[in-house]
C-alpha cells in the first residue's frame, strides 16, 4: 500500500514544469550565485565592489521575480505539489542542497582558509576577499568568513521573506510576522552591529546584536566576552546590562504575555531563516512520538549543558579576577545555589502537575546533583566548580552544540529534516522559553470545538513536528513547550479550527466542552 | 452455537474503518477491555477520507492523512482485518468475508459509509468515468491523470468542487456541470452560491449552471471521449467525474434480514431491528428524522458523534444519539464555509434572514432568526471563521438575534490582525431590522 503511494508522490512531473518567467528569474538568481562561486575559486574581478553588488542584486531580483511568477494565482494556500517536487519532497535536489549547505558550514567553522580568509595576517582572497569592500564600508575592517555568512544570511531572509509574504499574502498574521523577522535580521542582527563596530573602532570585540540573548548566545558570560564588554566603554556596559535585563526581566515578561513566539518566530535570527528560506522544508519535520521523546531529552540536555558550562566559566572568571571589584566566588556560588534551588522549588510547588513524571524526576535529581557538586567543590576550594575544567566544557560545547549542532546540522539538514532541527532538538533558548510557555504563559492555540476533520494539514506543516491534529481532533487546546507560534497550522487548516490566542490562563488547558454536543459531556482521550 | 459471553470479554466487530467505526472502536477501548475487531477492505489503517484530495494535490502523502501511527492499533488492542465482507449471518452471529473466512461477533456495528450515486446516463460504465469517494477511487484517478487534458465534472456539490480543485491543481482543464442555478444550490442561499460561482470561475474553471449531461460517449477502446449536455453541446474530455451526491453503502446487509430503506434503519439508540446489530455513520438511516435533520446524514461530524454515542451503549450505558446543534464546514477553493444552526437556502415561513457581503465579494455572513420572536436560528459564513462555542451557547440559551449581533465581536475566530467587520455588520443589521433591546 505504502509503496503505491510512494510512486504516487513521484508521479506527474508536469506539475513542476517551470514557466518562462520562472526560468528567466531562476537564471538571474543563479548567475548571482555563480559570481560568488567564481570569487570563491579566486577569479579576480576588477571593481570588486560593483561585482559584489551585482551578485547580491541578481540574487535578490532572481528570488523576487521567481516568487512573483510562482504565486501569480489567487491568494490562498499554495501547497500544490509540495510532496511531488524534488526540492521540497526529499528528492535529488534536496539531497544535493543538503550536502552543499552542510559543506558550507564545515568550511565556515573549521576551514575558513578555503573560503579565502587571510591566514596569519595575510590579506583575504577568494570569497571572503570578495566581500572586503562591503565590510570596509559597513564596519571599517576587512571581511571575515562570518561577515560573508552574515551578509548572505541576511540576504536569504530578505529575499525568501519576500517570497513567504507573497505566498501568504492573504494572511495578515503571516505578513506582519515576516516583516518583523526581516526587520530584526537586517537592522539589529546585521546593520547595527556593523555600524556600531565602525563607530567604536578601538573597543575589543563583543556581541552587539541585542536580540541574540544568552543562552542562544552561549558565550555571553564567557570571560573574554565579559571582559570585552566591561572594557568596551559605555556601549559595552550598555550591552551587558541590556543583555542581563532581557534574560531575567524582558524575556519572561514577553513570554508570559505572548508565548515564546515573540522571540522564536518574530525576532530570532535562526527562526527568521527557518521561517523564510526554510519554509519550503517545514513539512519534513518528523511527527512521530519517538521524535517527540528524543526532542524532550536532547533539547533539555543542551539546556542543562549550557547552564553548567556558563556557571563553570563564570566561576573560573571570577576566581581569576578576584580584585576587579566584581562579585566574589563565594557570593556567586551561594547566589547560584539559591537561584537554582528557588527555580526548582517554584516549579515543584506550583507546577508539578503540568510536568510529566520523567520531567519531574529529571529536574529534581539534576538540581540535587548540580547544587551538591557546587557546594562540595566550593568547600574544597577547587578552581573548577564541576570537577571538570571549565575551558574544556566550553570548548566541547562550542564545538558540539555551537558549531556542529546549530550550524552544520541545524541549517545543513534543512532539506532533509525540516527547517527547525536546531530550534526543536538543540536550542537552549527555545528550551527555556518553552518551559515558561508551558508553565507560565497566556499563549495557547485554541481549537474550534468539533469542526476538525482530522485531515492532517496542521501536523504536516508544523515545522516543530507537533502532532497538532492529535489535539485538534479531540477539541483540546494546544499548549506545547515547543510551539513557536508561527501560525501556519491555523493558516493551512481547511476548516477554520485553529487560532493562536493570548488569553486568560485559567481556561488554557480546558478541553472544549462542545466537542460532543451531548449535554456538554466530553470524552477525553 | 452462540454462547453468551460475559460483557467484559465479548467480541465487538465493526465493519468499516471510517470515522464512525474507528471512533466507536477507540471509545469502546477507552471504556472497556472487550475484544474489538475492525474489518475494512478499503485500507489497512484508518485515514481521513476528507483529506484524500490533499494527497492528490501533493499537499500531503498518504501517511499524513492517517491520524494514528501504525502501531497505535496493536498498542490499543484493536484488531484490524483487511478484507471485504460478503454477508452477515445474524442467526449464527457471524460475518462472512469474501476471502472465505468468517468472524464471529457478540455485537456487530455496521459502519460501511457511502458510495457515489449513479446518474443513469448512458456511458457511465466507460473507462475514465469515476466517482470520488474511496481510496480506490483516488488510485483510479491517479491512473487516469496521465493522459488527461480535460475533465468534466457532473454534479455541483462538495465532492464536485473538491474534484475540480484536485484536477485543476494538476493543470487539467475542468468543465464543471451543475444542474442548479448556482453551486450547491440545495444548501447555499442564492447570494452565497453566486459568490462561490464567481470564485470557481476566477480559478479558470468552466462552470456551467442549469446544465445536465444527457450522454457520455466513448471511443473504440471503451474509454470516455466526450459528454453531451442538454443544450446539445459536446465537450471533449478524457475523465468524467460523477459527483451527484452519495448514498448509503449497504450491500453487506443483503439477505441478512436487517431492515433498510436508503440506509440501514436504526432507532435513536442506533439499534437495528436485529438485537446486537447496530449501524452508525453515513450508512445509517434514522427511522424518523431527528429535529430538522435528514434521516441519513453523510457528514464527518455526525459519524464521529454516532461512534461516540454507540460506544456508550456497547459498554453498558445505553445512550441516545443526540447530535446537538447542527454544524458543518467546507472549503471551496480558497473560501472557507462554516455554518451553525439552521439557515435554509429557501427560507422557511417563520424564518427571517439578514445577509451581509463584503465589498470584495469574498466574504459574507447570513443570520437566520424567527420573524416574530426574533430567536436566533443559525448562521452561514463564507471567508470568516466563527467560533462554534459562541453559537452553541447562544443556541442553547435561546438568545435573540439582537444579542448575537450585539456580541458579534466575540464570535470571530479569524487569525490575529485580520480585518474585522463587526461594526459594519452591526450597522447594516440595525438599518434593516433594528436592534431590539430585550432578549427572548
Amino acid at each position: 500500500m505504502s509503496e503505491h503511494y510512494q510512486n504516487l508522490s513521484l508521479a506527474n512531473p508536469e506539475a513542476n514544469e517551470l514557466s518562462g518567467s520562472q526560468k528567466l528569474f531562476l537564471a538571474l538568481g543563479l548567475t548571482g550565485l555563480f559570481i560568488l562561486v567564481l570569487a570563491l575559486v579566486n577569479v579576480q574581478f576588477p571593481y570588486k565592489a560593483i561585482w559584489l553588488l551585482a551578485s547580491i542584486a541578481l540574487i535578490l531580483v532572481g528570488v523576487i521575480g521567481y516568487s512573483r511568477a510562482s504565486y501569480k494565482s489567487l491568494p490562498g494556500i499554495h501547497n500544490n505539489g509540495v510532496f511531488f517536487k524534488s526540492m521540497s519532497g526529499r528528492g535529488v535536489w534536496a539531497w544535493s542542497l543538503g550536502v552543499v549547505l552542510t559543506a558550507l558550514y564545515v568550511f565556515l567553522y573549521w576551514l575558513p582558509g578555503y573560503l579565502g580568509l587571510g591566514q596569519d595576517g595575510a590579506g583575504n582572497t577568494g570569497l571572503v576577499g570578495f566581500f572586503d569592500p562591503l565590510s570596509y564600508f559597513l564596519n571599517g575592517h576587512a571581511a571575515t568568513q562570518w561577515f560573508v555568512y552574515g551578509t548572505l544570511y541576511t540576504l536569504a531572509i530578505l529575499a525568501f521573506g519576500y517570497k513567504f509574504i507573497l505566498k501568504y499574502r492573504h494572511n495578515k498574521y503571516q505578513v506582519i510576522r515576516t516583516i518583523s523577522v526581516m526587520f530584526f535580521q537586517l537592522a539589529l542582527a546585521f546593520l547595527l552591529p556593523e555600524i556600531l563596530t565602525k563607530l567604536n573602532p578601538t573597543v575589543p570585540y563583543f556581541s552587539k546584536d541585542i536580540k541574540n540573548m544568552w543562552p542562544l548566545n552561549y558565550y555571553f558570560f564567557e570571560d573574554w566576552h565579559l571582559t570585552a564588554m566591561l572594557k568596551g566603554g559605555n556601549l559595552g556596559k550598555w550591552m551587558l546590562y541590556f543583555g542581563l535585563a532581557m534574560i531575567f526581566i524582558g524575556s519572561p515578561i514577553l513570554t508570559y504575555f505572548f508565548g515564546k513566539r515573540w522571540y522564536c518566530s518574530w525576532v530570532c535570527g535562526c527562526g527568521g531563516l527557518a521561517e523564510t528560506a526554510g519554509d519550503p522544508f517545514r513539512q519534513l519535520s518528523s511527527k512521530k512520538l519517538s521524535a517527540w521523546k528524543f526532542e524532550r531529552w536532547s533539547v533539555h540536555f543542551v539546556l542543562v549543558f549550557v547552564v553548567l558550562m556558563t556557571i563553570a566559566v563564570l566561576y573560573t572568571f571570577l576566581s581569576s579576577d578576584a580584585n576587579s571589584g566584581f562579585i566574589t566566588r563565594e557570593i556567586f556560588t551561594w547566589g547560584m545555589v539559591i537561584l537554582l534551588s528557588a527555580i526548582i522549588a517554584t516549579i515543584w510547588i506550583f507546577k508539578r502537575k503540568s510536568l510529566d513524571k520523567d520531567a519531574r524526576y529529571t529536574m529534581v535529581s539534576l538540581g540535587v546533583i548540580v547544587v551538591g557538586t557546587m557546594v562540595l567543590n566550593f568547600s574544597m576550594n577547587a578552581t573548577n566548580i564541576f570537577f571538570i575544567d571549565s575551558n574544556l566544557l566550553r570548548s566541547v560545547y562550542g564545538f558540539l552544540i555551537g558549531a556542529a549542532f546549530s550550524g552544520v546540522v541545524g541549517v545543513g539538514f534543512y532539506p532533509l529534516m525540516g527547517s527547525r532541527v536546531w530550534c526543536r532538538f538543540g536550542c537552549p533558548m527555545a528550551a527555556i522559553l518553552g518551559l515558561q510557555q508551558k508553565l507560565f504563559s497566556r499563549f495557547r492555540i485554541t481549537t474550534n470545538a468539533g469542526q476538525c476533520i482530522s485531515c492532517g494539514n496542521c501536523s504536516t506543516y508544523c515545522e516543530m513536528g507537533i502532532d497538532v491534529r492529535a489535539y485538534a481532533q479531540k477539541g483540546e487546546n494546544i499548549v506545547r513547550s515547543s510551539c513557536v507560534g508561527c501560525g501556519i497550522c491555523a493558516a493551512v487548516c481547511p476548516r477554520g479550527v485553529l487560532k493562536l490566542e493570548n488569553g486568560d490562563r485559567s481556561t488554557r488547558f480546558e478541553q472544549d466542552p462542545i466537542q460532543i454536543n451531548r449535554d456538554g459531556i466530553s470524552v477525553i482521550d | 452455537m452462540t454462547k453468551q459471553r460475559d460483557s467484559a470479554t465479548e467480541h465487538i466487530v465493526i465493519i468499516g474503518n471510517g470515522i464512525a467505526g474507528i471512533t466507536c472502536a477507540r471509545e469502546v477501548r477507552k471504556k472497556s477491555a472487550k475484544r474489538i475487531t475492525v474489518i475494512s477492505g478499503e485500507s489497512e489503517f484508518f485515514f481521513s477520507r476528507t483529506a484524500l484530495m490533499y494527497v492528490y494535490m501533493g499537499h500531503m502523502k498518504f501517511d499524513h492523512i492517517q491520524p494514528y501511527e501504525d502501531n497505535f492499533w496493536r498498542k490499543n488492542r484493536i484488531e484490524l482485518v483487511q478484507a471485504w465482507v460478503k454477508q452477515i449471518d445474524p442467526a449464527a452471529k457471524k460475518v462472512e468475508l469474501q476471502n472465505g473466512t468468517a468472524i464471529s461477533y457478540d455485537k456487530l456495528v455496521i459502519a460501511t459509509g457511502s458510495q457515489p450515486n449513479k446518474t443513469g446516463v448512458t456511458g457511465e460504465q466507460l473507462k475514465g468515468v469515476l466517482g470520488m469517494y474511496s481510496k480506490q477511487d483516488l488510485e483510479h484517478l491517479e491512473e487516469l491523470t496521465g493522459g488527461c487534458k480535460h475533465a468534466v465534472i457532473v454534479g455541483g456539490g462538495l465532492i464536485g468542487i473538491e474534484l475540480a480543485e484536485m484536477l485543476h491543481s494538476r493543470k487539467i482543464g475542468v468543465t464543471f456541470i451543475v444542474r442548479e442555478n448556482g453551486f450547491w444550490g440545495s444548501i447555499l442561499p442564492p447570494e452565497e452560491a453566486a459568490l462561490i460561482n464567481r470564485h470557481i470561475r476566477e480559478h479558470g474553471i468552466d462552470l456551467r449552471l442549469a446544465t445536465t449531461v444527457t450522454d457520455i460517449a466513448g471511443d473504440a477502446a471503451g474509454r470516455v471521449s466526450s459528454v453531451v449536455t442538454n443544450t446539445g453541446e459536446r465537450i471533449d474530455c478524457q475523465v468524467v467525474g460523477l459527483t451527484t451526491g452519495v448514498s448509503p453503502n449497504i450491500g453487506v446487509i443483503e439477505n441478512s434480514g436487517i431492515h433498510a430503506r436508503k440506509g440501514v434503519l436504526v432507532n435513536t439508540f442506533l439499534e437495528t431491528n436485529i438485537k446486537d446489530i447496530y449501524a452508525i455513520g453515513d450508512c445509517a438511516e434514522q427511522t424518523s428524522a431527528i429535529g430538522l435533520r435528514k434521516p441519513v446524514e453523510a457528514v464527518w461530524y455526525t459519524g464521529r458523534i454516532m461512534g461516540e454515542t454507540l460506544a456508550n451503549t456497547l459498554c453498558g450505558e445505553r445512550s441516545e444519539y443526540a447530535p446537538g446543534h447542527w454544524f458543518n464546514s467546507a472549503k471551496f477553493f480558497d473560501i472557507e464555509y462554516q455554518t451553525y444552526g439552521w439557515v435554509f437556502a429557501r427560507p422557511l415561513e417563520y424564518e427571517a434572514q439578514f445577509f451581509w457581503q463584503h465589498p470584495d465579494g469574498k466574504k459574507s455572513l447570513r443570520f437566520s432568526f424567527h420573524r416574530n420572536t426574533r430567536k436566533f436560528l443559525g448562521v452561514v459564513s463564507l471567508g470568516i471563521r466563527l467560533r462554534q462555542e459562541f453559537f452553541n451557547a447562544f443556541l442553547d440559551q435561546d438568545h435573540s438575534i439582537d444579542t448575537v449581533i450585539r456580541y458579534l465581536r466575540k464570535a470571530n475566530f479569524d487569525p490575529e490582525f485580520y480585518e474585522r467587520h463587526e461594526t459594519v455588520i452591526q450597522a447594516a443589521f440595525k438599518s434593516k431590522h433594528q436592534l431590539h433591546a430585550q432578549q427572548v
